[in-house]
């Protein structure tokens, strides 16, 4: 016999409800953990809106450094960078300190690195790579190639 | 008549008492607390004592344009400072970059001034300061002057103006120091002190500056 409509309706009820409790679950704020980590660590020097600070601190936004330097992002993050670079045609020559070096800032996950770095290349005129954003296991390759875990 | 004779007589203290109350509504101008350790001494002459307030310690340093620049270089005028090396991988470029901030709002002031110390006048030669004060934005040869003393000096002086800047081969970049601005007043005492690092503070010293302003402008007048 075939199902009535109001029948179905009165089945689909509880489940809906159930269902209902578990949404919350998909609206949690790791949705925003790129953005929140990047306040936390990075705008302190790289500025609000990665716009860096004068010509101490290279900008983030809109950086073709990030572009050419895709492989190398997660490891900087981890350990920071010395040395002069060249971003947008202006030389830069102020260390970096790496998350692993601060006493504030402590240890960063790859997952937590995919994500802070998945925020960075999406805003401020800056685009993922050609496949698109980051896994969490092109993050653990990258570290691993830098002696990290 | 009696009541017109009331009136009469009543309204000259009743329009007095009025301007008087008028009067009292007027606030007294915020003024900027004396900071730091402060001494009593008994009058000589009787009457009530004296208190004396720490002043900002005596130093002797060159700017980035290889100008001196004394505690004298300030007189009769305000000036705001912070402690800084070029090489900081921690929290200076946020620091200097929050004076920046306040610069670019009250730097064209007359009688306000900008002094930026290194506490590592090893490394950070007066080329060096000059390259730093051109990197960050800062204008060149004007009342922001990023200046070198010597080690002792600097964090006698530091301590003066309540940084807590010492060496630490453990702290990044081998300086362990916080990011306090200080508020010195036209007479050498510190008014105020901001943790540059906390957004409320910055805000509380935005406030500030022209209140001191007012105040120095008020004494050169009477004076």
């Amino acid at each position: 016999m075939p199902v009535r409509p109001h029948t179905a309706l009165r089945w689909l009820a509880p489940v809906f409800a159930v269902g209902l409790t578990f949404l919350p679950g998909c609206f949690t704020n790791k949705q925003h953990q790129g953005e929140r980590l990047y306040v936390q660590h990075c705008s302190g020097c790289h500025g609000e809106q990665g716009q860096g600070l004068g010509t101490l601190i290279p900008p983030l936004a809109g950086s073709d450094y990030l572009a050419q330097h895709r492989e190398q992002l997660g490891c900087i993050i981890r350990q920071g960078l010395r040395g002069p670079i060249v971003v947008n045609g202006v030389r830069y020559n102020q260390q970096m300190l790496g998350v692993q070096d601060t006493a504030t800032h402590k240890h960063l996950s790859p997952a937590q690195i995919t994500n802070l770095l998945n925020y960075l290349e999406s805003h401020w005129g800056n685009r993922p790579g050609p496949a698109g954003p980051r896994t969490i296991a092109e993050t653990q390759a990258q570290l691993r190639a830098c002696g990290e875990r | 008549m009696m009541l017109k004779s009331i009136l009469r007589r009543g309204t000259l203290p009743l329009l007095a008492g009025a301007a008087l109350l008028l009067a009292s509504c007027q606030e007294e101008p915020r003024r900027l607390p004396i900071l730091g350790e402060r001494d009593v001494r008994e009058n000589p002459k009787g009457g009530p004592a004296d208190t004396i307030f720490a002043t900002v310690p005596a130093f002797q340093a060159h700017d980035q344009n290889g100008k001196l620049v004394t505690n004298q270089s300030f007189t009769g005028q305000v000036y705001l400072t912070d402690f800084f090396f070029a090489t900081c991988p921690g929290i200076c470029p946020k620091m200097n970059g929050e004076l920046l901030k306040v610069y670019q709002k009250f730097g064209q002031t007359p009688g306000l001034n900008f002094v930026s110390f290194t506490i590592d006048p090893d490394h950070d030669s007066l080329a060096v300061l000059r390259d730093y004060a051109q990197r960050l934005g800062a204008p060149t040869d004007a009342n922001w002057r990023f200046v070198r003393t010597s080690k002792d000096s600097v964090f006698t002086l530091a301590r003066g103006l309540y940084t807590a800047a010492m060496p630490d081969k453990a702290a990044p970049g081998g300086f362990a120091h916080n990011g306090t601005f200080a508020l010195v007043d036209d007479k050498g005492y510190v008014r105020g002190l901001y943790d540059s690092l906390n957004p409320t503070q910055v805000q509380a010293l935005f406030e500030d500056l022209p209140v001191l302003l007012a105040e120095v402008k008020e004494r050169q007048k009477k004076s």
